[in-house]
């Protein structure tokens, strides 16, 4: 092939979600992150012979929450697999998965497909000991399996992304989404959240698919982009030098930025997938999918649109207060006073949440109905938004009633009146020159003379009302 | 007191005649000086049965129980070396059970590895002999349980059947044995051989005992998804006669090679009493039966390869090769710890569901499986019960068979098909062929125990089956 | 029927170790067992749905409500090789 074919990357994404209930997959443990090792563990989670698996009904539940989520269609009957292979991380040799009948099937978010949404365990942890844990003079390892069978949820999408950038605002969405849905904590730090990617490229404007590899369990999305780019590099590198990638599974190193084979060759993997004789089917019935639906709230991105057509909000005003389901609400209620119009509440929330820096603006000492008796002011004039940004800022900090605060500090808008026509006369006294420009149809260069007259109102004048004097003084 | 069956045990105890200590220890004392190879542990001198209630409708009366039933603290090894010395930290469901309704765990029973076997040569721990003659096998793989009841040193015993492991070990021990419907006894702690195929049961001195053991091990478990509430309670069997009652004979599978000549006449002339008590017998079919062992032999080492994937030297037991690294520890551990027949299963099994071998053999393997349920649902259309001999042959001898698998296996055609579809059946001693026990086997639709047990019961009654002489 | 590669093979996805005599007894064994299993591949079973459960069931679901675990003691009682509060195995990145 030749240098100067123009590649394309064809990435698609399988995302692994520790599910948010209290109990494992298949047995009563609890779940828990940080404990001391192996206290979380029974028979069942151990492995031991003669134990059984008995699905965790809220698991199901969560799993429908996702598909609904995501557009998939519910299976009305679905099963579980095993998934046949070693690892000291697997206590019973296999790991309970879903394989051809998953719980939900097709979806979209965003602009990205998805495949199917299916339920299994999660793998214990694994920690490599190395020689200070020497049995006989080899390395070791220690394994705690507080974690083996944490209910996961994989959801896999088609090869819908196409870079790396893509790919993290699509999995920031996706995490969002799964946050407000309430179904996982989502948090990539301590593997609530993980990620592997498909990754193989095309000639622009080829339609087929090429041999992928599978890039595994990258822990931010930081990583996530760094190493879809490191990735593509390298297959481009390979195809351009006339080789070909092979399917493999790979670990991206972040530290060196390197990208390296995870399975030795000797394990060509056969899991031996067949239906799990310990369990019996999940068949959804009318009422379990009430139940889903009725926890299921309004999600990001169907609030943002709705913010965008029917409130007027910019894209990304709707986006960035759709995100944070709190900043929704609470601007909600902000509109919930009277005639707030909708993209000025936007603003104050926005100002608000800046200042509350990750907060939730519930908790603070600014009441919705504060906020928008602040909006009211400002649109009415009463204040100018120099005096509504003092007064949020005392707000954020003590709370109250803006009015009381805008009359204890004199914060209140000088209106038409002699106060502010007099403060205009003396600042084109003061300001010969700048007077002589605006008279030769220079508007641009008023800046000194309302700098002026804001310093000797201390700010409270209307920037609008002050041009319009000055216009009217100077008689154009 | 050891010439009394459990029933009539447990009724001289709520009479006071005896204690429950006392059986307890009289038995006790039986099993520890039992010379078949029966047992794999004994409860201790000194043990004292867990309080039970006054009212407990087993009353004291102790119980053998197979090795792979997990017992908390007590060694719980299936009858292999990879499990040797294990102790587990809970009981299984069913164990529980029967404590709780006073069936006190007496001793653990000898098995053929991980119930592969139906000769309980495969056990780690050597193999069990058979009380009638001691260089004959008891049968398998609940051989254990089976020589314990019928030498007298347990009352009543616990096994599992997954081709015929309760019911052709009863038949060549001359007591009885039940397979029930699957799912109605949990298997919470039965180390797992075919999770599909699995299920515990009793094996008895007679039809009541039977009746009475399996009617404290029934009802659904939270603990084992597969389980079911049993529609009847199980009532204990008084049927004399059986008028009305049609009985079903697959004449074409009794043609079958290798079914010996003293084994079919014993099971004809079982069938002309039954004739006498008032059955109708009714030639039927059963057109897959044929492919059954097939089937079995796919679908059994296919589950049985991924269930004992998890003696892996990691958790608990036996653990060689650890210092020359992983897949060393992995394949030291299972090549020393797993017998050979084992080993042949978890091969024949792996290969079954490997990549591109998955739907010529296990896919086939569970069609053919509905095809079988299906033989059984018409033809319980017509008839009440099916009749045939439980096995091939009676009790053969140690060694006979171990250099070809295959035969072995052929000896499970009439079991496999039950356990395949699911379905209830019993074996109960018909007579005897050259001095040794032969099994008659009649199964049900689910869920028809009661019905079994009247119709076992009965015949039980007419055949007048004179046991081992106790000693 | 089935070659010592293939026992090979196989004895590799299970983990078993196989002495050379073993993998030649067994490759006898398990091809004298699979052309009894063969006899079934003459069946015509097209549209004959596979039975994977006997039982009428499903829906067998566990209430999210935690059950007391094992004390770690217990639970690492019978663990071949340990720590104070793990699991010891050889590592599978030697
Ligand atoms: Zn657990």
């Amino acid at each position: 092939m030749s240098a100067d074919v123009e590649y394309e990357p064809v990435i698609g994404l399988e995302i692994h979600v520790q599910l948010k209930t209290r109990t494992k997959m298949f047995c009563g443990c609890e779940l828990s992150f940080g404990d001391p090792p192996n206290i979380h563990v029974c028979p069942v989670c151990l492995g031991l012979p003669g134990s059984l698996p008995v699905v965790n009904a809220r698991a199901i539940h969560l799993g429908l929450m996702i598909g609904m989520a995501v557009g998939s269609e519910l299976a009305p009957r679905s099963i579980f697999h095993r998934k046949n292979y070693f690892y000291p991380d697997l206590p019973k040799g296999y790991q309970i998965s879903q394989f051809d009948l998953p719980l939900c099937l097709g979806g979209k978010l965003g602009d990205v497909r998805i495949h199917r949404v299916h339920l299994e365990e999660d793998a214990a942890k694994l920690t490599h000991v190395g020689e200070s844990g020497r049995i006989h003079g080899s390395d070791s390892s220690i394994v705690d399996y507080n974690r083996g069978g944490t209910p996961l949820a994989e959801i896999v999408t088609e090869p819908d992304v196409r870079s790396a950038e893509q790919a993290r605002e699509w999995l920031n969405m996706l995490r969002v989404t799964l946050r407000q849905l309430g179904v996982s904590d989502v948090n990539m730090e301590e593997g609530s959240l993980r990620c592997d990617a498909n990754i193989s490229i095309r000639p622009v404007g080829d339609t087929e698919l090429h041999t992928k590899t599978e890039l595994k369990n990258m822990n931010s999305f930081r990583y996530i982009e760094r190493g879809i780019h490191a990735e593509v590099a390298r297959q481009i590198e390979i195809v351009r030098s006339g080789g070909k990638v092979q399917g493999e599974t790979l670990h991206f190193d972040p530290r060196t930025e390197r990208i390296t084979s995870l399975r030795s060759k000797e394990e060509a993997h056969d899991y031996r997938y067949f239906p799990e004789p310990d369990l019996v089917p999940i068949t959804i019935s009318a009422e379990m999918l009430d139940a889903a639906r009725a926890e299921v709230p309004e999600l990001p991105t169907a609030r943002a649109e709705r913010y965008a057509s029917t409130l007027g909000l910019s894209d990304d005003a709707a986006k960035l207060l759709a995100d944070r389901a709190e900043l929704a609400a609470y601007f909600e209620s902000v509109l919930e006073v009277d005639s707030v119009e909708p993209v000025a509440a936007a603003n104050w929330v926005t100002e608000l949440a800046a200042r509350l820096d990750e907060g939730d603006p519930a908790g603070s000492k600014v009441e919705p109905r504060a906020l928008a008796s602040l909006i009211g002011l400002l649109s009415s004039k009463a204040i100018n938004v120099g005096a509504a940004r003092q007064v949020l800022d005392r707000l954020v900090a003590e709370g109250g009633d803006p009015l009381a605060i805008v009359e204890a500090e004199g914060l209140g808008a000088i209106g038409g009146g002699d106060e502010l026509a007099d403060a205009v006369a003396a600042a084109i006294a003061a300001n010969p020159d700048v007077a002589e420009k605006i008279r030769d149809g220079n508007m641009k260069a008023i800046g000194p003379i309302i700098g002026h007259v804001m310093k000797a109102t201390k700010g409270r004048a209307d920037g609008g009302e002050v041009t319009r004097l000055v216009r009217q003084q100077l008689g154009l | 007191m050891i010439e009394l069956s459990a029933k009539q045990l447990a009724d001289a105890i709520a009479r006071g005649d005896v204690s429950a200590a006392e059986a307890f220890e009289t038995y006790r004392a039986r099993a520890a000086a039992d010379e078949l190879n029966a047992y794999t542990w004994v409860a201790p001198e000194g043990t004292t049965a867990a309080p039970m209630s006054a009212d407990a409708p087993l009353r004291g009366v102790p119980l053998g129980v197979k090795d792979l039933f997990c017992t908390e603290g007590v060694p719980s090894q299936a009858g292999s070396r990879i499990l040797e010395g294990y102790l587990p930290p809970y009981t299984a469901s069913v164990v529980q059970r029967l404590a709780e309704a006073g069936a006190p765990l007496l001793a653990k029973t000898n098995q053929d590895e991980f119930a592969m076997g139906s000769s309980n040569e495969n056990s780690a721990y050597g193999p069990t002999r058979n009380p009638w003659d001691r260089e004959r096998i008891p049968g398998g793989s609940s051989g254990g349980s089976a020589a314990a009841v019928a030498a007298g040193s347990a009352p009543w015993a616990l096994g599992t059947d997954t081709g015929g492991s309760i019911r052709q070990p009863a038949a060549m021990c001359g007591i009885v044995g039940l397979k029930p419907t699957y799912g109605s006894v949990s298997r919470y702690g039965m180390i797992a051989f075919a999770s599909s195929l699995d299920q515990g049961g009793p094996l008895t001195r007679d039809v009541t005992d039977a009746a009475l053991l399996y009617g404290q091990m029934i009802g659904q478990d939270p603990c084992d998804s597969t389980s079911l509430a049993h529609p009847e309670t199980i009532a204990l069997p008084t049927a004399e006669r059986l008028d009305g009652i049609r009985i079903g004979v697959p004449r074409a599978d009794l043609a079958a090679d290798g079914i010996e000549p003293g084994v079919i006449a014993a099971f004809d002339a079982t069938l002309q009493r039954a004739q006498e008590l008032g059955a109708e017998l009714v030639d039927i079919e059963l057109p897959h039966a044929e492919h059954a062992l097939a089937a079995y032999y796919v679908i059994a080492p296919a589950e049985a390869s991924s269930n004992l994937s998890r003696f892996d030297g990691v958790r608990y037991g036996l653990r060689h090769g650890g210092d020359e690294g992983l897949m060393a520890m992995y394949t030291h551990t299972r090549h020393d710890g797993f017998g050979d027949e084992v080993k042949r299963r978890i091969l024949i099994g792996t290969y079954a569901l490997s990549s591109g071998y998955y739907d010529a053999y296990y896919g086939r393997a569970q069609q053919v499986r509905t095809k079988i349920a299906d033989d059984f649902r018409a033809a319980f259309g017509r008839v009440d019960l099916i009749a045939t001999p439980t096995a091939p042959t009676t009790a053969f001898k140690l060694g006979e068979k171990t250099a070809d698998p295959l035969s072995m296996y052929l000896g499970d055609l009439f079991t496999i098909p039950y356990s395949l579809a699911g379905l209830p059946a019993i074996s109960i001693p018909c007579g005897l062929s050259d001095g040794l026990p032969v099994g008659f086997q009649l199964g049900g639709p689910a869920f028809s125990e009661n019905r079994i047990l009247d119709a076992a019961h009965a015949l039980e009654q007419a055949i007048g089956f004179e046991p081992l002489e106790i000693s | 029927m089935i070659d010592r590669e293939q026992v090979l093979h196989v004895a590799r996805l299970a983990r078993l170790q196989l002495t050379d005599d073993e993998v030649e007894r067994m490759a006898g064994e398990l091809s004298s067992i699979l052309g009894h299993i063969e006899t079934i591949s003459g069946l015509d079973l097209d549209g004959v749905e596979p039975t994977s459960h006997v039982v009428e069931v499903s829906n067998a679901l566990r209430p999210d409500v935690p059950r007391p675990s094992l004390d770690r003691e217990v639970a690492l009682s019978q663990a071949p090789a340990r720590t104070a509060d793990g699991f010891l195995v050889p590592s599978p990145q030697a």
